[in-house]
């Protein structure tokens, strides 16, 4: 299923417009997708997928304030996964001393992929 | 080798098997992206965002079980890179594995490189059969024995014991890249390989760490005028001293190592010229190629963009000799795929092991194949539902009209978050892996 070429050879008057169509019809879709987002985002960049995407594309990766916010952020992500303790929870701090069953468990930092299962 | 159609000489792909959870919540650790057969295709490995690796091996054809054609199972799993915090820049380094590739096997161990975003690793992977007894020194459970306890000599015997398969980092190449590492490659002649970033383009020895040479630099001095990066590299299969690497805008180069130590200047510059009466906002996205393959002949190349997968006679620079359509039905989505993010999605393309047909992902978990010779194409899709043992698949069709058949699925319906964006041919055989998000399939053609 081989898309119409971009250059065509010298080809005969019906060929060429039919071709033409075809191109035409390919691209129209396109254009009013492109339509479709202009109307959307009228400030979107002058120049169409410029340096925008490869500035952004070079960034890639989670930018953190310090090392110190990227190991509370670790830490903190460590915690959502962990089970929840149901409503008691909240009354480990500060009104009664903890005990270890109160704490939530350590969740192990070496987990072996479920593809290995 | 050929594609599956309807009756008559061709075959058709049934499944094979299936790896990984079932639940709907998938874990973005277990999200799979790179899946990699070795030069024997014995063994298959998979590179997930957890940055975890997976190797499957085929089990030997067993006489009493003729229906089990070579089953790929759990053949050693480690933990290959970890997250790491880039404190200079504050940013965050993935641990996902970007790529993998095997080297060709020279001794009873199998090496493999794996990469995330920044460093390199090989890895030996190698089987212990054996153990020793019987030291002198110390005792089976590890402990020095008293010297002055011990009156006779006896020499260890070697003892059978469990396979253990132990994989161990035996070279790290570390802080050779400002930007992401999206290629590694082998080079043929099994000494050396290329990883490619954004921007650049190292060629390291397989046995030296502390240096690389840099044969590419797209780098401008002043990053306003950046216009293009790399976006894959890969060596030639048969010369040693030719590569490819392929662009944001849709441009492959072609550099000879031969002619320079800097390869800047291209010896062949692959581009299908474009209309410029047809150009749109997306014309530049949907062109970036996220995929450059060899041909195993090492005469063509194929490349994949947001919508296609074009052959090129590397003969021949100024068009594809071939060009398959994969979803063209999705250019009038390209607004919605735009703000979703899909259209920045990177496919990856793949040859069987005779060239004779390629095969690429979709969505929806739908992946495609093409056989060149009989410009046959086909839709199979990877779902759970199609997942009995040797059950042959049914091929798919999205309807891009008004009317929709029965069975053929409208192009509204279709999941973009069930994207296929790694597939891999066995060298040799009929056996084809499909990554689908957290899922490995396995499928194979019908045996008669």
């Amino acid at each position: 299923m081989a898309a119409p070429l971009g250059t065509a050879a010298q080809a005969d008057d019906t060929g060429d417009e039919k071709q033409d169509t075809q191109e035409k019809e390919a691209v129209a879709p396109e254009r009013a997708e492109e339509a479709k987002l202009k109307a959307k985002y009228p400030n979107l960049g002058q120049r169409p997928g410029g340096s925008d995407f490869l500035m952004k594309r070079l960034q890639k990766g989670q930018k953190y304030f310090d090392s110190g916010d990227y190991n509370m952020a670790k830490a903190k992500m460590k915690n959502k996964q962990l089970p929840s303790t149901g409503p008691d929870k909240n009354l480990v701090t500060g009104d009664h001393i903890p005990t270890p069953q109160d704490l939530p468990q350590r969740k192990s930092s070496l987990v072996t992929s479920k593809l290995a299962g | 080798m050929g594609v599956a159609g309807g009756g008559g000489n061709d075959f058709q792909w049934c499944f094979s098997q299936v790896k990984g959870a079932i639940d709907e919540d998938v874990a973005e650790a277990d999200i799979i992206s790179t899946v990699e057969f070795n030069y024997s295709g014995d063994l298959l490995a998979t590179g997930d965002k957890g940055g975890r690796v997976v190797i499957f091996q085929r089990e030997q054809e067993n006489k009493s079980r003729p229906h089990s054609r070579g089953e790929y199972n759990v053949y050693s799993t480690f933990q290959s890179h970890e997250p790491e915090f880039d404190y200079l820049k504050s940013l965050e380094i993935e641990e996902k594995i970007n790529k993998i590739r095997w080297l060709p096997q020279q001794n009873a161990a199998h090496f493999l490189l794996s990469t995330n975003d920044k460093t390199i690793k090989l890895w030996k992977i190698s089987e212990r059969d054996k153990r020793a007894e019987g030291y002198n020194l110390k005792d089976e459970d590890g402990r020095l024995r008293d010297p002055f306890r011990i009156t006779a000599l006896r020499v260890p015997i070697l003892k059978p014991m469990d396979l253990m398969v132990e994989a161990s980092p035996r070279r790290i190449f570390a802080n050779a890249h400002t930007y992401h590492i999206n290629s590694i490659s082998v080079n043929s002649d099994h000494e050396t390989y290329l990883s490619a970033d954004d921007l650049r383009i190292n060629l390291w020895h397989l046995e030296i760490t502390d240096r690389s040479f840099n044969i590419v630099d797209i780098k401008p001095a002043n990053m306003e005028e950046l216009t293009e990066v790399i976006t894959a590299a890969e060596f030639h299969p048969h010369h040693c001293n030719v590569f490819v690497y392929s662009s944001s805008k849709g441009t492959i180069r072609l550099c000879d190592m031969r002619s320079s130590a800097l390869c800047d200047r291209h010896s062949k510059f692959f581009e299908e010229p474009e209309d410029p009466s047809s150009r749109s906002f997306f014309s530049e996205i949907i062109s970036s190629i996220s995929d450059v393959k060899f041909s195993h002949s090492g005469r063509y190349m194929m490349t994949r963009d947001y919508l296609s997968v074009k052959v090129w006679d590397l003969n021949m620079e100024n068009r594809p000799v071939e060009t398959y359509q994969v979803h063209e039905y999705l250019r009038s989505k390209l607004c919605s795929l735009y703000e979703n993010d899909c259209i920045f999605d990177k496919f990856e393309c793949c040859w069987n092991g005779s060239d004779s047909a390629i095969m690429t992902g979709s969505y929806n978990n739908f992946f495609r194949m093409f056989d060149r010779n009989t410009r046959r194409d086909i839709t199979l899709e990877a779902s759970r539902e199609s997942s009995k043992p040797r059950a042959i698949l049914k091929p798919r069709k999205v309807c891009t009209g008004g009317k929709r058949k029965k069975d053929e699925i409208s192009v509204d319906s279709l999941d973009f978050n069930k994207k296929i964006l790694h597939t891999a041919w066995h060298p040799m055989e009929n056996i084809i892996a499909v990554a689908a998000t957290n899922n490995l399939y396995i499928f194979q053609d019908k045996i008669n």
